[in-house]
């Protein structure tokens, strides 16, 4: 399948480099473990003690950059309302995972279907997904040459059709949420990185989505502001917002997440509650991550 | 053990450089050898050079005179310019009608001035009059053909007007096909990208003189008689493809530099591609290739004047015209000097234009 994305990706580098990789790597110890852990998933589903219907239903997905293989056979569903946290090392397909959700990447195999919506070629089904999916980017991205309120009011006025009105008031709703009321009518270039990052949550909040992506929204900031920008989202969790979620914070996995997926080499290695995946990670690839990540 | 008391260090105001006049020239001007003796000899060669230009332009011309013996052959014969002036304005255009001309300019001021002053209200509307209606309004005002209005055919026209008619609408109608062509070299579709690139690499490959004569001599002779519309109208329509051509490069410029996040940013809010162009990567675009865009239609303004080779008389063709009029032969010097200060004018004004637009678009960022 194809999606209508804009922008024009080179990908040629990073695949030599990633093929590269896969060369190097010895995979058969992680395969093994793969096969533990399809187990250990259809456990986890009938475990958890939420809302089973299902909001996000991912099968057999398959992605490819040129050659280089980079999700292989992904099975993932999210109930509503849950938090889901993935790491993984870098060029793991973790953010092309959550890409391919909201059809920023297209897929080549399997299937996504989004609150009952199959993503198709059609783009009016991508755009009608694309509203109900709500996304936070690592480099914040927001319109640098519109006001904060008018890039919380755009998409609400235009794709919506709300009145100019009704949306200014859910923006400044939203913006108080996320404590920047005041700045409402400064550029995002005046504000610091932290503050862009918590307006783009409010950006896409305003579209009362049915679940939001975050796509490592903390990796670009000063450690100072990382923390503000994760108050925001655990609030978001506590309210029961469907959270897909791309991070090296584990603290927040710790706190937030319902299930912690891992990822290596475009595969889902493993998945667990945080405190069954931290204290007692199954496969060594795992172990070796997290020791890491955690001990530095 | 020392006591550490923690002192917070006050901002001080920066070291007071040295100022005033004297400063300032000692700096800038005489701070080397090497500056003194460039300094010295400059102000030489502007002694040598200003005094007798200003002689001869101003304190010896002759400004009016019926023709070329008027002059004193001492300094320039302005009676050229003068003499012929409403030629030089209007071109052929019949004496009775020569407000609808002057309407036009007049209009073209207005529109100006409303866009360059901070404190006019309503921008938007004077700029969509001017993108949208100006041509056409203009058109039909100089053309005629309408009731009340005369006909006044277009082998008439000539002068600054046409100069001014040609660049205008050259300029108004490139940039919206220019936008077009470079968003549809960028598309995802293959058909709409290779004809776009087709288009602008055919167009950019030729010269303006052959799409001019194209337009003039060739056209007529493989399309029926009746079909055949106005020259002027045919220069016009090649200006203007030859010209998008050139703007959709200067635009494709922008949108390479507009980041891929802001795409995916408007993609992941349901924004449809059309209104993620319109109101999230052109406006973006758009202001940073301002330099571009003016320096296109700079060159655009100046090269209108190729058309003097079907027969049409621009301003420098009006002028080159009048030098062989036996009363006034000798004054090509001043002539020219004249095509090229009024069109310097406006290339410059042009040109302080668009700075003002990016400061004013800067502001707040």
């Amino acid at each position: 399948m194809a999606c209508q994305s804009t922008a024009s990706d080179s990908n040629n580098n990073y695949i030599k480099g990633a093929n590269l990789m896969d060369e190097l790597l010895d995979r058969s110890a992680i395969k093994d473990s793969i096969k533990k852990d399809e187990q250990a998933e259809v456990d986890i589903q009938h475990e958890s003690g939420i809302d089973q219907s299902t909001l996000i239903e991912i099968s057999g997905l398959n992605k490819w950059y040129g050659q280089f293989h980079v999700l292989r056979d992904i099975n993932l569903n999210v109930s509503k309302g849950e938090k889901i946290v993935i790491c993984g090392p870098s060029g793991s397909g973790k953010s092309t995972l959550i890409r391919c959700i909201n059809c920023l990447e297209e897929h080549q195999e399997g299937s996504i279907v989004v609150d009952g919506t199959r993503l198709t070629n059609d783009l009016k089904n991508i755009e009608t997904i694309r509203r109900e999916v709500g996304m936070v980017f690592q480099q914040f991205n927001l319109f640098p040459h519109l006001t904060i309120l008018e890039n919380c009011t755009l998409a609400p006025i235009w794709v919506r059709k709300q009145s100019r009105k009704d949306a200014e008031k859910v923006a400044m709703e939203y913006l108080e949420r996320v404590r920047i009321p005041d700045q409402a009518n400064k550029y995002p270039g005046q504000l610091s990185g932290g503050q862009q990052q918590r307006v783009a949550i409010a950006r896409s909040l305003c579209m009362n989505p049915e679940v939001m992506l975050f796509d490592e929204p903390t990796s670009a900031l000063d450690p100072e502001m990382i923390k503000e920008v994760l108050d925001v989202m655990i609030e978001l969790a506590q309210e029961g917002m469907t959270m897909l979620c791309v991070t090296h914070e584990m603290g927040f996995a710790r706190t937030v997440a319902d299930r912690v997926i891992f990822m290596d080499e475009g595969q889902i290695i493993e998945q667990a509650p945080p405190e069954a995946f931290f204290s007692n990670p199954r496969s060594d690839r795992t172990r070796k991550f997290l020791g890491q990540v955690l001990n530095h | 053990m020392m006591n550490h008391e923690l002192k917070m260090i006050p901002a001080r105001e920066p070291p007071v450089m040295a100022v005033g006049v004297l400063a300032w020239i000692r700096n800038n001007l005489f701070a080397s050898t090497l500056s003194i003796v460039a300094t010295l000899l400059i102000v030489y060669g502007l002694f040598l050079s200003i005094p007798p230009l200003v002689q001869w332009a101003l304190v010896d011309a002759t400004w009016f005179g019926a023709d070329s013996n008027a002059c004193n052959r001492e300094g320039a014969c302005w009676a050229f310019v003068t003499a012929r002036l409403d030629q030089f304005i209007y071109g052929f255009y019949p004496a009775e009608h020569q407000w609808r001309p002057n309407l036009f300019f007049a209009q073209l001021a207005v529109l100006v001035l409303w866009l360059s002053l901070k404190w006019t209200p309503g921008k938007q509307w004077v700029l969509g009059y001017s993108l949208l209606l100006m041509p056409f309004v203009s058109w039909f005002l100089l053309y005629g053909d309408l009731p009340g209005l005369e006909k006044v055919e277009t082998h008439q026209w000539g002068g600054l007007m046409l100069t001014l008619l040609l660049a205008l609408c050259g300029m108004i109608a490139s940039l919206p096909f220019g936008v077009l062509l470079a968003l549809g070299r960028r598309s995802n579709m293959p058909v709409i990208r290779s004809l776009c690139t087709a288009y602008i690499e055919l167009w950019r490959g030729v010269p303006l003189i052959t799409v001019l004569f194209m337009a003039s001599v060739m056209l007529p002779l493989f399309v029926p008689e009746e079909v055949v519309f106005d020259k002027l109208l045919r220069a016009l329509i090649g200006i203007i493809l030859f010209q998008s051509a050139y703007m959709a490069e200067v635009v494709r410029g922008g949108l390479q530099a507009i980041p891929k996040g802001q795409f995916e940013a408007f993609n992941s809010l349901g924004l449809s591609y059309w209104q993620g162009m319109i109101m999230i990567i052109l406006p973006q675009a758009m202001r940073l290739v301002i330099p571009g865009v003016v320096n296109t239609f700079i060159a655009l303004f100046k090269d209108t004047s190729l058309v003097l080779v079907i027969g049409l008389f621009d301003l420098l063709a009006i002028i080159q015209a009048g030098l062989n009029d036996p009363a006034w032969l000798g004054n090509s010097v001043e002539g020219y000097l004249f095509a090229g200060f009024v069109f310097w004018i406006f290339c410059y004004g042009m040109s302080k234009y668009s700075q003002r637009l990016e400061q004013q678009l800067h502001q707040g960022r």
